[in-house]
């Protein structure tokens, strides 16, 4: 369900909010499974999101599936890991898992001879910072939301009183 | 099992030469992005319709100067355009510009930005196949790498695996514009020798047979000699594709997809 929100919100933001065209939140959702449910559910969750956004892409399919795969399981293993509760400890998280997708992905394409990438350092680490910020906010978001509903509702019944 | 479903169907590709996974997904996800697009354009519409009328009149004088300017400038055009088809039927030249197109709404974007994709809400249903061009008022866009029934797939020119027959309109120096997965174009293959200039326009040559011949693809940025048999050169597209919304899809095969259609035959 995230995954398919995830790909429709990138469809979309691509056309109305020019410059998300570079952030993969696909991606980011991927990651925030598997630091949050575990390295099988972030390899499954993987294996899916990559399969679907190959299979609407233009490219092989697989190859994405087999990154998202990779960072999904890896990204997990590191949430049970270690303790990744601050923001920056989730910003290097989500910065390292779009690195290494990058790396598997393009690799992949270039060792396969199916598309040229030049020297994409610039394009990688900006996408990388980019999804790193979405994903802290997106944790921040999923966290304080529904305390601050909490207290919005104590403070009301208090009053009341 | 779901992973042998997916692989098989992979491998296999429908009638229209697509692999029936990449079909199926497209298609079911073509209508989400259908829905999701009416959404917001039905919340634009009411707002364009009642918030953004505050600066209607201003904008109506400044649009009614500019329809005045662009009135003069239709009638240049128009006898610029006379001339022209007196010139070709005096040539016996085949008027190329009566293309036959379709019109077609933008309704998703790139599901991954490492392919530079949108997706129009016209098929098959509606003519469209794959390998056909897509244009938009300001030049080229891109071709159809995916017609589904009611929805296709669009390549944008400034794809990674893009490509397009192009010349310098100027000195009529040929070359291939690329796509460099960025928003620029490279125009390749134009000899360290050839006229090329800041500035100069870049047209489709129709010699690849998906776009037509004269359409715009975009303007020289620079110029560099690359010390090898061809120059270094960058263009910016003539399209804005971050604020693209109606694009045309041409329907009309170029002379070279006859030519090939025909020797195929």
């Amino acid at each position: 369900m995230a995954v398919a929100a995830a790909l429709a919100l990138q469809t979309t933001l691509a056309r109305y909010v020019p410059g998300t065209v570079a952030l993969d939140l696909v991606l980011v959702v991927v990651v925030y499974v598997a630091l949050t449910s575990g390295p099988v559910t972030g390899l499954l969750t993987g294996t899916f999101a990559g399969l679907v956004q190959d299979a609407l892409a233009t490219g092989v399919i697989g190859i994405g599936g087999l990154a998202k795969t990779l960072v999904g399981f890896l990204a997990g293993v590191i949430g049970t890991q270690f303790i990744v509760a601050q923001p920056l400890p989730r910003f290097f998280v989500f910065f390292c898992a779009t690195l290494l997708h990058a790396a598997v992905f393009i690799g992949l394409y270039t060792l396969l001879d199916l598309r040229h990438f030049g020297a994409p350092y610039a394009a990688v680490a900006g996408q990388a910072a980019g999804n790193a910020a979405v994903g802290v906010v997106a944790f921040q978001l999923v966290e304080l939301l529904p305390g601050a509903v909490e207290r919005r509702r104590a403070a009301k019944s208090r009053i009341r009183r | 099992m779901l992973g042998h479903i997916l692989l098989i169907s992979a491998q296999i590709n429908s009638r229209s030469g697509v692999p029936v996974l990449e079909a199926v997904a497209f298609g079911v996800f073509a209508e989400v992005q259908r829905g999701i697009s009416a959404g917001f354009s039905s919340v634009r519409s009411v707002w364009s319709g009642y918030a953004g009328l505050r600066h209607v009149k201003s904008e109506n004088d400044a649009l009614t100067r500019q329809l005045e300017v662009a009135q003069v400038a239709l009638q240049q055009q128009r006898a610029l355009a006379d001339r022209t088809r007196n010139l070709e039927r005096l040539l016996g030249l085949r008027d190329r510009s009566n293309l036959n197109t379709v019109a077609a709404d933008i309704i998703a974007g790139g599901a991954t930005p490492d392919f530079r994709t949108l997706t129009i809400d016209k098929g098959t249903r509606n003519g469209v196949r794959a390998d056909m061009s897509v244009i938009a008022p300001a030049g080229v866009v891109g071709r159809v790498v995916m017609p589904g029934t009611r929805a296709a797939k669009v390549q944008l020119l400034i794809d990674r695996n893009a490509a397009a027959g192009a010349l310098v309109e100027r000195s009529r120096a040929q070359g291939v514009v690329t796509g460099g997965g960025d928003d620029r174009l490279r125009l390749d293959y134009v000899s360290e020798v050839a006229d090329v200039m800041v500035g100069d326009l870049v047209v489709t040559s129709g010699i690849d047979g998906i776009y037509p011949k004269g359409y715009v693809i975009g303007q020289v940025e620079s110029v560099e000699k690359s010390g090898g048999a061809y120059k270094k050169i960058t263009v910016k597209p003539a399209v804005d594709f971050t604020s693209l919304e109606e694009v045309l899809v041409v329907l009309t095969p170029t002379p070279a997809r006859e030519a090939a259609d025909g020797s195929v035959e």
